[in-house]
């Protein structure tokens, strides 16, 4: 090994207590950063794979100004077909044509707003977690069948339950007058209230024909498995829809724009605290290579008045801390890691969260997701701040002078 | 050939609210091959004239010169590079990296000076043989005696064949018998490599060896006198 690093290796373990103490304060650092940020991930991940997969998905095809408006008239044309192009040019299911209006739903005792979709019963499975979430009764079947699925508190709140008959009042495409009488074969509960109390799904056709949409509807939902493959699919899409169309393709972002702001926010908060947790294991390294600067001032002077300069110093202390620093690195991923890993596989509930978990789709039990990101991030800002801290002890070196530095002790 | 040339050194350090004239209109001239002993009571002045030839220490006016180099107008850097290619020093108090061995001690500095792993190895265990230290190259200063260390601060002063040596009181901390086998190994290199020495003491055996002897009191030389060495 070369004698630089063979020095600064020893310079090191001069004061192995000393060493060891700030090597802990990054290891536990970097544990925590590596059980927060993997928490935190794992949380977005599901926060936004929840919330897609109930009825946004990750992109959505829209006539231009639908995303705003949301107004009956605002279609995409031959819907039905599209979706079918869509789903056999990517050799998928996850495609799905929609319909969207409010409507008056009454049953024999009384009646409710509600917001409406039209589905394709066959494929509305692979875009959305509704059809899985029957809890009494069954999904939709026929294309055309003049049924409907509602949520369960709305059922609760109609007093109607599978079997039973709704008018469903509404206002055509054109502006007419729309109305239909439907069976409710199927209740669902997503577990969010607002869900629950609010929508209701019926077939696609049927939803065309009561509408007057002349073959159109108001969403393509596309589903991918990944964020990142929802990415790698995007230009696809957009240059597989009709040249001749002013239709446009939005992200879930864009669709759903509190979510993105509440992970954000979250984001915001949490690096807040993150950072003042980097910046203390900073001063913990500051002071450790500051006094080991300091009580070397001598030494220093010796080696000076030998022909070294100070920046060959400065950079053997800079050498020493990144020594420490990658220490506390690799074994704080490490732990971080095998600590973290322990609630993957067990999972990790908060008393009182249960139901703030809920509103953001989230399940009471939360199983944090170690990955070589997670796993990195934090210690790797831990290290460079490291660095950064012993710049100073580093630089004070310039100002040192052979004799002054000599007469230390 | 001039080694060393002083002109009109002049150096004063504020000891509370007193002025220590250290160097008092100091002019000296030493050739290549020199050997000589800077000799003066504590405060005399010729630890700072030691430091000033090696550019440790800049003076308040005076011009020094090393070879053809004047080194009071260099900059820290350029100084550096002069000491690391052309001075060697020995302390009083050793001064060894103590987490370093023997030969690591004295390899470290041919390392900054570039010199090829190979080749360091082989002139390091070299020097350490040629000061009697064999057998002793992977012991740590702690381990090893005052005149060892010594020793071992001798060998990475001149390993790489220095023009100059400066020693400041080398023998302070050594016994007789260890002090004359290190001025032995001083006077073998000044007469075999040319080297010059320049020693600071009031060790009367030291001086002893001298070739030239400079005698210093408040700042000022008061006897510069050649003589015969031991």
């Amino acid at each position: 090994m070369n004698i630089v690093l063979r020095l600064a290796w020893r310079n090191l373990w001069r004061h192995s207590k000393r060493t060891w103490l700030t090597i802990g304060a990054m290891v536990f650092s970097n544990v925590l950063l590596v059980f927060m940020i993997s928490i935190q991930f794992g949380m977005y991940g599901l926060m936004i794979d929840n919330t897609l997969q109930v009825f946004t998905g990750h992109m959505q095809i829209q006539a231009p100004g639908y995303k705003d408006d949301q107004k009956m008239r605002q279609t995409v044309p031959d819907i039905v077909p599209l979706a079918s192009k869509l789903r056999e040019a990517f050799q998928t299911d996850t495609i799905a044509a929609r319909g969207w209006a409010f409507g008056l739903a009454s049953s024999e005792e009384r009646s409710y707003g509600i917001g409406i979709f039209g589905v394709e019963p066959t494929f509305e499975p692979h875009v959305s977690s509704i059809p899985g979430l029957i809890k009494d009764g069954r999904y939709l079947r026929d294309n055309d069948a003049t049924e409907i699925v509602l949520g369960a508190v709305l059922a609760r709140n109609l007093r109607v339950t599978t079997g039973d008959e709704l008018t469903l009042l509404g206002s055509g495409r054109d502006g007419s007058f729309a109305a239909a009488v439907l069976v409710v074969v199927g209740i669902f509960e997503s577990g969010v209230a607002d869900i629950d109390r609010n929508f209701a799904e019926m077939p696609l056709q049927s939803f065309q024909d009561i509408f007057y949409m002349d073959g159109a509807g108001h969403q393509v939902v596309i589903s991918a498995t990944t964020l990142d493959e929802a990415e790698l699919l995007r230009p696809g899409i957009v240059a597989a829809l009709p040249l001749d169309s002013d239709l446009v393709v939005h992200d879930w972002d864009t669709l759903l724009p509190g979510l993105k702001q509440a992970i954000q926010a979250d984001m915001g908060s949490a690096f807040f605290m993150y950072g003042i947790l980097v910046i203390l294991v900073a001063f913990s390294v500051l002071n450790t290579q500051l006094m080991s600067v300091l009580e070397r001032t001598h030494e220093f002077g010796i080696v000076m008045s030998l022909g070294l300069k100070p920046g060959r110093l400065g950079r053997l202390v800079m050498l020493e801390t990144a020594m420490m620093g990658l220490i506390g690195f690799v074994l704080g991923a490490i732990a971080g890691a095998l600590f973290t890993s322990w609630f993957t596989v067990n999972g990790l509930s908060i008393p009182g969260m249960e139901e703030m978990a809920a509103n953001f789709n989230l399940p009471a039990r939360v199983y944090p997701q170690v990955t070589p990101w997670t796993m990195v991030a934090g210690p790797l800002v831990v290290f460079l701040f490291t660095l950064l801290a012993a710049l100073y002890p580093a630089l004070r070196l310039h100002r040192l002078h052979p004799v002054e530095a000599m007469r230390a002790n | 050939m001039t080694a060393v040339r002083c002109v009109d050194l002049c150096k004063t350090y504020r000891q509370g609210d007193q002025d220590i004239k250290a160097l008092d209109h100091v002019s000296i001239e030493i050739q290549q091959g020199g050997f000589v002993c800077l000799s003066a009571p504590s405060g005399g002045g010729k630890t700072t004239l030691l430091n000033a030839i090696g550019g440790l220490d800049i003076p308040d006016s005076g011009e020094v010169w090393i070879a053809d180099q004047r080194i009071d107008e260099m900059s820290k850097g350029e100084l550096a590079d002069l000491r690391l290619a052309s001075i060697g020093f020995v302390f009083q108090a050793y001064n060894l990296i103590p987490v370093l061995t023997a030969q690591e001690n004295v390899e470290f500095v041919m390392q900054v000076q570039g010199i090829p792993a190979a080749s360091r190895r082989e002139k390091s265990l070299a020097i350490l043989e040629e000061v009697g230290l064999k057998g002793l190259e992977s012991r740590r200063p702690a381990e090893m005696s005052g005149g060892q260390q010594q020793r071992v601060a001798v060998a990475r002063a001149i390993v790489s064949r220095p023009a100059l040596v400066l020693a400041d009181e080398p023998t302070a901390n050594l016994d007789s018998k260890t002090s004359d086998e290190l001025m032995a190994l001083f006077t073998e290199l000044n007469e075999h490599h040319n080297t010059t020495f320049v020693i600071a003491t009031h060790d009367q055996r030291v001086m002893g060896y001298a070739k030239r002897l400079v005698r210093m009191l408040d700042g000022r030389i008061v006897d510069d006198i050649e003589q015969h060495a031991a």
